[in-house]
């Protein structure tokens, strides 16, 4: 077995079976990763040590006979996740050298479980971005395309994954951040129902959306990661306190007699041609493998870009006002407090950080909240509504994950553009659903030379996140879009 | 500066108070570190507290029903549902740099505070609502040599109390003297501390209040300008704070100018107000809901369990011990300021009756031996049932006031019933008025010259003739029929 390249499941069984150690398999990964991630630059921080240190522990609890979900596989977290004795950035210069004094429940729960962790990966600063771009402390690059960006915010986690420099890793999804780069990057990204992970220990982008999730290169690495990690947790007032319904062994094999909704509003016409095309071929697909497909209307959908861009900003104005110099992180002294403040979080945030801090304070400002936030919120809940209205006659809703292939560095240059890549995730985000990205075929995108992934998001109920793994599940074995491309030869060699 | 008595009865003072009271329970109000005072800086805080990246709230279910408690101890409404929002603002000794509060849901909504006045008269100020928060930590200024923050060169921060439970009482102006405004906050203290919601120790800052003060011309419509008040740290100073204030708002008024609206602060040793900031510099809290809590749906059984749990409030004490028993408003105070021992007197008195017997033995030989002992009357060894035992004993004349004495010291000493140890020691009044002559003839015989002053008309030989008697009898006998009896004698001889 290729550590390097084999699925979670197949790692896991491996190592419980005592084929494989743990630490062989660490062995392999850290010199790996090393080489590779010269050219990804999926991580901030690789931590050798600390994965030598969980592959022992791991080869002697199964020593001890215990069974472990994911034994010995390689995970990589996502850099706004705590873990102790670890720098934990955001990828911001406010974070740059803090080292968290604790692990958050979804990291514990992965790491309890088996996994052993190769390093925080990179991400657009405080998870603001939709192509990794805004990382104040490194460059990640598309496993398919060093030219092109990995998608974001969880960059490096999809990034990783795609590379085979990490066999599953960890996300945040608030509008789009583990769907998004998912499809770019030619990986199943998947963001539970609000409230099904723990956010302990997530350092929050918006409260109201932020949702951690996994990355895997199929949908049943996903499944397994999503189980290990999901659950009440009673460090978190807002995960559900509700029986936790595992996934992985619940995987289905076709679509008959499951409702596949096709939103009226999303037309394909709006995309490129070829790209159309793909998404064309993925409902077929969806009907071949049984399923009927059903147009369904989400006639607020697209204010959900407007109506997430108050929302989200407003909560992070709040959210990052604990940056400010007093009990860690980056400090620039002034004069006085006040001062001291401005320098700090004038030095530490980056552009699209102060953008949103200030959307979010002017929104929420006394004259102008019931404008702005209030109306936001009736909007949010419109748009909930039309799902629900919509899964009265489907089961599950297909669109595409993205509005493009991955695009090249610096190629969206005004914030609105970018944006708009999330256009189809965000409604999904505002209602709370569990919906993920799988790969779905490939385009050649504009100015590129190289056919790039696409992802089909698949969005369903609250709480449906069996279900929605199992359609998921059964698309994927018919079609194995993900074996139909390669990343380049640098990280593959 | 004293304003004359004619300036005072041409206006009127209007006063409101807050108040923020640190609830008693065991961990702070959204994580588990303790809510104890004091203790060495930074020694009890966590991820939460401390406001780390990362960290969530949650919230603290004591904390809540002691606030119901608080409410229904006033009349107020608790509405079924109620929500956390964040005060956001920056300030160096509050972590997340916005407090956890409640902004237009609290958990209390209206509601009356009966209080009285040191001469017994009924007053009533309504509340505005009472709300759920969390404490800041504590700044100490260091560098200036007098701990002000004017020239000190560093601050130091204790976050100790950080996230301490607190709930603002918010009164309606309805106040109109400094006595009125002392006697208001008693009532508060006396409720808060019989309910067990708080310690209310304005030194360690676990009551704290502010006064809203503005004058106007009696029988004026309108209210005045007002000033804030803050910085007292008694109920004296909140009395002088107010008083210094009034006077300084009319001699504003009398010398032509115009009160302006600010916050003030009061300087105990110079005994006046001076100008902290104006409102002007008021800050925009951009309130909104907190997304990292869910909102709190108030279950009516809950609520009714809470009532039901409930002890008297202090003022129906007041009102049964003045009104039904004719207790002085002295005395009353004295009981109900003291709730172990009001409702240790309760008890008594639901037995025997007879409260102003039951005050005497409670407020007299108990408290004396109480306070010779240090032990508190409630935790002794006289049980309720005990003296209620001793008090039937007194009104059926079975013994006299001299011997309840005796009887109580030994409950005191030993437990027991008062009936066992008059039994067994025969103290039993003696009532026979043939043995009763035996004692009077020999006191008699022993006291020519007191029966010859006592014919002269020195009335009061008679009290010393009496306690001769009751001296041989050795307190049994009835003194009211020893008098009797020597009057008798001393006519006939």
């Amino acid at each position: 077995m290729d550590p390097v390249r084999a699925s979670a499941r197949d790692i896991a069984r491996a190592v419980n079976a005592r084929e494989i150690s743990a630490v062989e398999i660490a062995e392999t990964m850290i010199p790996h990763v090393a080489s590779v991630d010269e050219h990804l630059g999926a991580y901030l921080t690789l931590t050798p040590d600390l994965m030598r240190e969980h592959a022992r522990r791991v080869d002697a609890r199964i020593a001890a006979g215990e069974s472990l979900p994911l034994a010995g596989v390689p995970a990589a977290i996502k850099d706004n996740m705590c873990l102790l004795g670890t720098r934990t950035t955001c990828a911001s210069k406010i974070l740059e050298h803090w080292i968290a004094p604790y692990t958050g429940t979804a990291v514990a729960r992965l790491l309890d479980a088996g996994a052993l962790p190769i390093g925080k990966t990179n991400m657009d600063e405080f998870a603001m971005g939709s192509s990794g771009e805004n990382s104040a402390l490194g460059k990640t690059k598309n496993p398919y395309d060093l030219d092109r960006v990995p998608g974001g915010s969880s960059a490096g986690s999809a990034s990783a994954v795609g590379g085979f420099a990490a066999t599953i890793s960890t996300g945040s999804d608030t509008g789009g951040s583990i769907r998004e780069p998912a499809a770019f990057c030619n990986v199943v990204g998947f963001k539970p129902t609000y409230g099904r992970v723990s956010r302990y220990g997530l350092i929050a982008f918006a409260s109201s959306l932020d949702q951690i999730g996994p990355f895997a290169r199929s949908v049943e690495d996903v499944a397994m990661t999503y189980d290990a990690m999901g659950g009440h947790d009673p460090m978190d007032a807002t995960s559900v306190d509700m029986p936790f319904e595992t996934t992985a062994g619940h995987l289905r094999e076709d679509l008959r007699g499951v409702r596949v909704g096709i939103v009226k509003e999303f037309a394909t016409s709006d995309l490129a041609p070829d790209v159309a095309a793909a998404y064309e071929k993925a409902y077929a697909d969806l009907a071949a493998l049984g399923a009927e497909l059903v147009e369904v209307e989400l006639p607020t959908a697209k204010y959900g870009l407007s109506t997430y861009y108050l929302i989200a900003p407003a909560e992070c104005s709040s959210n990052l006002a604990r940056f400010d110099g007093v009990r860690y992180g980056l400090r620039v002294d002034g004069a006085d407090v006040g001062e001291m403040y401005e320098k700090t979080r004038a030095a530490g945030f980056g552009p699209e950080v102060k953008r949103r801090i200030l959307i979010g304070t002017y929104a929420l400002s006394s004259g102008y909240y019931d404008a702005y936030y209030v109306k936001a919120q009736k909007a949010r809940t419109r748009i909930a509504d039309d799902f629900r209205r919509a899964f009265a006659k489907c089961d599950v809703i297909a669109s595409p994950a993205a509005s493009s292939p991955a695009f090249a560095f610096n190629a969206k240059s005004d914030p609105y553009s970018m944006y708009l890549m999330d256009y189809y995730t965000i409604p999904v985000s505002l209602a709370g659903l569990p919906s993920l990205s799988i790969p779905c075929g490939s385009a050649l995108p504009e100015g590129g030379s190289r056919p790039m992934p696409l992802g089909l998001q698949l969005a369903s109920p609250l709480f449906s996140e069996r279900a929605l793994l199992g359609y998921a599940h059964a698309y994927e074995r018919a079609t194995q879009h993900a074996a139909k491309l390669a990343p380049v030869q640098v990280v593959t060699s | 500066m004293t304003t004359t008595v004619s300036l005072r009865e041409k206006y009127e003072a209007v006063i409101g108070i807050e108040c923020h009271v640190e609830l008693k329970t065991t961990s702070k109000m959204f994580c588990g570190c303790p809510n104890e005072f004091g203790g060495a800086p930074n020694t009890k805080v966590c991820p939460v507290c401390l406001a780390l990246p990362g960290a969530l709230p949650v919230p603290n279910a004591k904390a809540i029903e002691l606030m119901i408690a608080a409410g229904l101890a006033f009349d107020a409404e608790i509405p079924a549902f109620s929500k956390f929002d964040r005060k956001n603002y920056f300030y160096p000794d509050m972590p997340k740099d916005y407090q956890i509060s409640q902004f237009d849901m609290p958990i209390t909504q209206g509601g009356v505070v009966n209080y009285w006045l040191a001469d017994g008269e009924k007053k009533s100020c309504r509340l505005t609502r009472i709300h759920l928060e969390e404490d800041t930590g504590k700044s100490t200024h260091a560098g200036s040599g007098d701990g002000r923050i004017a020239g000190s060169t560093y601050s130091l921060v204790d976050f100790n109390r950080a996230g301490v439970p607190l709930m603002e009482c918010v009164g309606e102006p309805d106040i109109r003297s400094a006595d009125e405004a002392v006697g208001y906050l008693e009532a508060l203290k006396r409720t808060f501390v019989e309910l067990g919601v708080s310690d209310v120790k304005m030194e360690e800052g676990s009551l704290r209040c502010d006064a809203n003060v503005s004058v106007r011309l009696r029988g004026a419509p309108e209210y005045g300008t007002k000033a804030e008040i803050k910085n007292m740290n008694s109920f004296r100073s909140v009395h002088d704070a107010i008083e210094s204030e009034i006077d300084r708002q009319i001699a504003v008024i009398e010398g032509g100018g115009r009160v302006v609206q600010e916050t003030r602060g009061w300087d105990e040793a110079a005994g006046v107000t001076h100008s902290m900031r104006s409102k002007e510099q008021a800050h925009d809290y951009r309130y909104f809901p907190e997304p990292d809590l869910v909102p709190l749906e108030l279950d009516r059984a809950v609520i009714e369990r809470i009532r039901a749990t409930m002890p008297p409030v202090p003022f129906e004490r007041f009102e049964r011990y003045t009104e039904t028993f004719g207790i002085s408003v002295k005395q009353t105070t004295q009981l109900v300021d003291n709730p172990p021992l009001a409702g240790y007197f309760d008890r008594v008195v639901a037995i025997a009756g007879s409260p102003s017997v039951a005050l005497n033995f409670v407020l007299g030989d108990l408290s004396r031996l109480a306070n010779e002992s240090g032990t508190p009357v409630a935790g002794g060894k006289v049980t309720p049932e005990a003296l209620a035992e001793l008090i039937a004993l007194v009104d059926a004349k079975t013994i006299n006031s001299k011997i309840a004495k005796d009887v109580i010291a030994r409950l005191w000493a030993n437990g027991g019933s008062a009936m066992a140890i008059v039994e067994a020691e025969g103290l039993s009044q003696v009532s026979d008025p043939g043995a009763i002559a035996q004692f009077v003839d020999d006191v008699l015989a022993a006291n020519a010259e007191g029966v010859t002053q006592f014919k002269a008309g020195k009335e009061n030989v008679l009290k010393f003739l009496v306690g001769q008697v009751m001296k041989t009898s050795r307190g049994k006998a009835n003194p009211e029929l020893v008098e009797a009896l020597l009057r008798e004698k001393i006519a006939a001889s």
